[in-house]
């Protein structure tokens, strides 16, 4: 290998490749990301900014990296990636508040991860899977009566996703509406600041009733400890700010995108429809499929070496997932959909300690509302040809509309 | 009669386990959940037929809880 990792040799850091790459087939990886992995499954490549930083394509490559210890998710870090030029707008102090869960590294995350953790046990998940069947049900029921085409992200995907997440929290009832606007204005880029700073002062009032009255839902469930004095008010508001982040646009994406998926794929929408069973596989797949959460950052605590590269402590990793997800030496015939395979291995959820904590849920969410979908609206076909469906490239990629008919 | 040739040992860290719920899925007959998300072990020496099941556990368990050994009975 090159010795690109060289510090010394910044002739050779010049010419590396450079981040973020972006998709022009909405459900297919950049394919620089196969150049990149041409290179090495662990590679050196340039920020937008100009730093170096480690890419890592590797499936093996990403399990072993993302389940090691020495990978901290401290992004006060001066090496901390900076995966897409968006998020600089949300370095600001008030944006501390994303800090919790995925911004923490143990013994801080061992905490707030079990803290959390009793609303998202299959269990429970289990529990709230027909709230989420009737939600999907009469979100379609008023879509069908209201004429034969629709935009598919505001008339469902968006309020599904967004009912979801007001139930799992607890989210009164006549403050859903606002709760749910104040989420979808976060899909923005030119609104995302203000609205972040929104639901931060919604949260931390509601918190305040919810002392005194609570209800049913994560945020009642840990108004408990606020009280007791065991958990910090600000810090609950933190948790659920995060829930709206990590959980929102990442499910709400999956499905849209699966539901263009799967149009364009015919032939194995009718092996679903013929064979419901395949559905559990089929959502598995389109996971790794679409793997639409492309740069998880880290940095290495201690010096690693991993194949022929040499992390040093201090260095920044950014793991490229959907390249993983299309790793060769892991996955045959990797670029075409196929709901047949088994691939619960597949890493659109992350790997290690910070993989997923509401994985269970979006698994439930993405087949009811996949199914429920192409159930109730068997005729459901793209309004305009997929070359036209505009696109959002972000951290977390996926389409800005999807106009559909029936 | 057949003696079963091989026994299974499994172990899972509740300590270090973060709840992703992998393992259940992939075993059900020999993991479950608490009600606070972590790990319990039903069964820590399932017959030989398992293996793989157990295997598809421990490779997909995220914080890698989840260890077992094999040994052969003679
Ligand atoms: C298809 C949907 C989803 C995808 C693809 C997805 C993907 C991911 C990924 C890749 C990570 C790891 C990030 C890292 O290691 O840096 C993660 C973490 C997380 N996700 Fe999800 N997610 C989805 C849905 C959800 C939902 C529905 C929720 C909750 C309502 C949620 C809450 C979280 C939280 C809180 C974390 C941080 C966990 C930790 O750091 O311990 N996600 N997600
Ligand atoms: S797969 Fe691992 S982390 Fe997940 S519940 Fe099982 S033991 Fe815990």
């Amino acid at each position: 290998m090159a010795e690109t990792n060289e510090s010394g040799a910044p002739g050779a850091e010049d010419a590396l490749p450079e981040l973020p790459m972006t998709r022009t087939c909405p459900y297919q990886p950049p394919a620089e990301y196969e150049d990149l992995r041409a290179r090495g499954p662990v590679t050196r490549v340039r920020q937008f900014d100009g730093r170096p930083v480690w890419a890592v394509t590797g499936h093996a490559e990403t399990r072993e990296l993302m389940s090691n210890p020495a990978m901290s998710v401290n992004r006060f870090h001066p090496n901390f990636p900076m995966p897409i030029p968006a998020l600089t707008q949300l370095q600001t102090p008030r944006s501390a508040a994303i800090g919790a869960l995925i911004r923490t590294d143990p013994p801080e995350h061992t905490k707030q991860r079990r803290d959390i953790l009793p609303s998202f046990t299959l269990k429970k998940i289990a529990g709230i899977k027909p709230e989420i069947e009737q939600t999907a049900a009469s979100l379609l029921t008023d879509m069908i009566a209201n004429g034969d085409s629709a935009e598919l992200l505001d008339a469902y995907v968006k309020p599904l996703v967004a009912t979801v997440l007001s139930q799992l929290l607890g989210i009164p009832y006549e403050d859903r509406n606002y709760f749910e606007d104040l989420t979808y204005r976060r899909f923005d880029p030119a609104q995302v600041v203000d609205a972040m700073s929104d639901l931060t002062d919604y949260l931390a009032k509601l918190l305040v009733a919810k002392e005194t009255e609570p209800g049913e839902g994560l945020l009642d469930d840990l108004v408990v400890q606020v009280k007791d004095g065991t958990l910090e008010r600000d810090e609950l508001v933190r948790y659920a700010l995060v829930l709206v982040i990590a959980g929102q646009e990442t499910t709400a994406n999956t499905i849209a995108l699966g539901v263009l998926t799967l149009l364009e794929h015919p032939e194995q929408l009718e092996e679903l429809r013929a064979e419901p069973e395949l559905w559990r596989n089929a959502v598995e797949e389109l996971l790794r499929f679409l793997s639409l959460t492309g740069g998880l950052s880290r940095v290495a605590t201690e010096d690693i070496t991993i194949g022929d590269a040499q992390i040093r402590a201090d260095d920044g990793i950014i793991f490229l997932n959907p390249a993983a997800n299309r790793d060769e030496a892991q996955f045959e015939r990797p670029n075409e959909l196929d709901i047949h395979r088994n691939v619960r291995n597949h890493l659109s959820f992350g790997f290690g300690i910070h993989q997923c904590i509401g994985q269970n849920l979006a698994r439930v969410e993405l087949d009811v509302a996949l199914r429920t979908l192409f159930e109730k609206v068997p005729d459901l076909r793209l309004a305009v040809p997929m070359q036209e469906i505009p696109v959002k490239q972000g951290l977390v990629f996926g389409l800005a509309e999807l106009p559909v008919e029936w | 009669m057949t003696v079963d040739p091989m026994s299974i040992r499994i172990t899972a860290d509740t300590a270090v386990c973060i709840g992703a719920g992998q393992c259940v899925l992939s075993a059900p007959a020999l993991f479950d959940q608490d009600d606070a998300g972590t790990v319990v072990l039903l069964n820590g020496q399932p017959a030989a037929d398992s293996l793989e099941a157990v295997r598809e556990a421990a490779y997909l368990c995220p914080s890698r809880a989840i260890t077992y050994t094999e040994t052969s009975q003679p």
